[in-house]
């Protein structure tokens, strides 16, 4: 990721956030460099999943300032942040398929939505895109009757369908058993790297991202109290580094409810 | 939802409420963009939430028509005058009972199911996936419920006056062994077309709008919890047939 240091894709700039009175980011800064996977890791509750939506542009930062392609996200209308998220494909948790709409309908969505495709150029895309997540015959499928890990391979097909340039992706290994999980993590290199795609994602699953990611930050109430390569992280002796890396229970990250600040989705604004 | 102040003062808070739900229609309406894809959607929804509607808005009409009767012939007969009865019958169907139970019944399928489904796409993110995938789920899902039960309810509530007449019929003719001729003629003439019929169907119209913006709204704004949709689809079924009644009256003293 070095060679790429000088091309960050999403800037974000000393930024805040709070929640009536609670402070859930406090002058967080990160560069994401193009084409890099990155990993915002940190206990639950931290403020992870806000650091996406303020990317994605679903909050808006108490202060500070986040720029997506070098447009500054806060400072858009409806209009023009709809249009930025054609550029941003978003993998929930869970995935967040459309459980009325078949896999192939699921996929097809976006660009039912947004291209003005035939039908017959729609389904060679859907196809190929399922193929490349390894569930092509799955088509006619309803959500419910696939399995956790298949899901989250579909929702990653709908996510990349329209070739974005980031892929946002939140806790996409959370559920999943270990198989799952591998091939969950082997897709998303492959797509990033195939693509030329930007991955951010959203975990507090140490080890499957040591072996993922290029670059981590860490964050601890509110702070981001780290980053650097998986790697170094490992080495780091900053003892709430060491601690969360290495799921230690004593150290400066206190589990108590104060660093809880877990009801981002309660409350989501609407845009 | 609402402004903070709003909630300091209690007695603001439903008609803040009142004006966010004002705004929604707005931004609703706003959406309409005259496609193939909102036709079908509609059409769709119209099936759902209208067709699946029938079997119970006829039974209960049915049944509305026989009571209707049996308490109209045996309230009549005490004046000798229970030949009248398909006139009375027809009146307070067309003109009160055919618009307000329908509306009432249609909160009670229909609404409720239209709330809990947008209130569980919505706990199960899949309203966020669309807003991220820049798509409008207010064009894409209460769109296209409102309009359908814009449609729906007029046409149910036709076929619950229908099934009520045949019931009337039914059971003034069959069982209690009235005239059938009479019982038609007064039904034909006593019936104006304009106040009788048409100040139901405009009654239906605006119902079938206010029950079925109430529960897009709710289930729109419902929270992303079990709890949520739950109090979402008892908070649906409670304000609209309250709302329809008041809207009731209201209309009816202009109609009249």
């Amino acid at each position: 990721m070095d060679k790429n240091l000088k091309d960050p894709i999403i800037r974000i700039q000393n930024v805040s956030f709070q929640r009536d009175d609670k402070v859930i980011l406090d002058d967080v800064s990160m560069e994401i460099q193009r084409g890099s996977i990155v990993a915002i890791m940190g206990p639950s509750g931290v403020g992870k999943t806000t650091i996406l939506r303020l990317i994605s542009g679903q909050l808006q930062p108490s202060s500070g300032s986040i720029e997506v392609n070098g447009n500054e996200v806060s400072a858009m209308t409806r209009r023009q942040l709809y249009d930025c998220r054609r550029d941003i494909g978003v993998l929930l948790q869970n995935g967040a398929l459309f459980t009325d709409l078949t896999v192939f309908e699921n996929i097809a969505t976006p660009l039912r939505e947004h291209t003005d495709l035939p039908e017959k150029a729609i389904r060679e895309r859907v196809s190929a895109k399922l193929e490349s997540v390894g569930l092509l015959g799955t088509e006619e499928l309803m959500p419910h009757s696939l399995s956790g890990g298949m899901a989250r391979r579909v929702a990653l097909a709908r996510a990349v369908i329209l070739n974005p340039k980031i892929v946002l992706f939140d806790e996409p290994m959370t559920g999943l058993d270990p198989i799952a999980m591998s091939t969950v993590s082997s897709l998303i290199r492959e797509t990033n790297d195939q693509l030329g795609l930007t991955s951010v994602i959203v975990t507090h699953n140490v080890n499957q991202m040591k072996k993922l990611v290029d670059h981590c930050y860490i964050l601890a109430a509110a702070k981001l109290i780290a980053q650097g390569s998986p790697e170094e992280l490992m080495r780091s002796q900053e003892p709430a580094v060491d601690q969360f890396m290495n799921g230690r229970v004593d150290g400066p990250i206190s589990f108590k409810y104060q660093n809880d600040r877990n009801n981002t989705a309660a409350s989501l604004s609407e845009t | 939802m609402n402004p903070d102040w709003t909630k300091r003062i209690k007695i603001l808070t439903p008609i803040a409420e009142t004006g966010h739900c004002g705004l929604f229609l707005v931004r609703m309406l706003g959406s309409i963009r005259l496609e193939r894809g909102l036709l079908i959607s509609t059409l769709q929804q119209t099936y759902l939430i209208g067709a699946r509607s029938l079997v119970i808005i006829m039974i209960c009409g049915f049944f509305v028509g026989m009571v209707l009767s049996l308490q109209s012939i045996n309230a009549l007969q005490q004046f000798g005058a229970s030949d009248q009865v398909s006139l009375l019958v027809g009146k307070s169907l067309f003109r009160e009972l055919g618009p307000v139970l329908t509306a009432l019944l249609f909160a009670g399928r229909a609404g409720t199911s239209i709330a809990a489904e947008i209130g569980l796409m919505k706990a199960t993110s899949q309203i966020e996936a669309m807003q991220l995938m820049a798509i409008d789920p207010v064009q894409r899902i209460a769109l296209p419920r409102f309009l359908a039960g814009l449609i729906s309810l007029p046409l149910l509530t036709a076929m619950f006056n229908a099934f009520a007449i045949l019931g009337a019929v039914m059971f003034s003719i069959g069982v209690m062994g009235l005239d059938p001729g009479i019982f038609w003629s007064k039904l034909q003439t006593g019936i104006y077309f304009g106040k009788d019929f048409m100040g139901g169907v405009w009654k239906s119209v605006v119902f079938g709008g206010l029950v079925s913006l109430i529960a897009v709204y709710f289930g729109y704004y419902a929270k992303p919890t079990g709890e949520g949709v739950g109090t979402a689809t008892t908070r649906t079924v409670v304000m609209s047939s309250v709302l329809v009644l008041i809207f009731d009256f209201i209309m009816t003293s202009f109609l009249i």
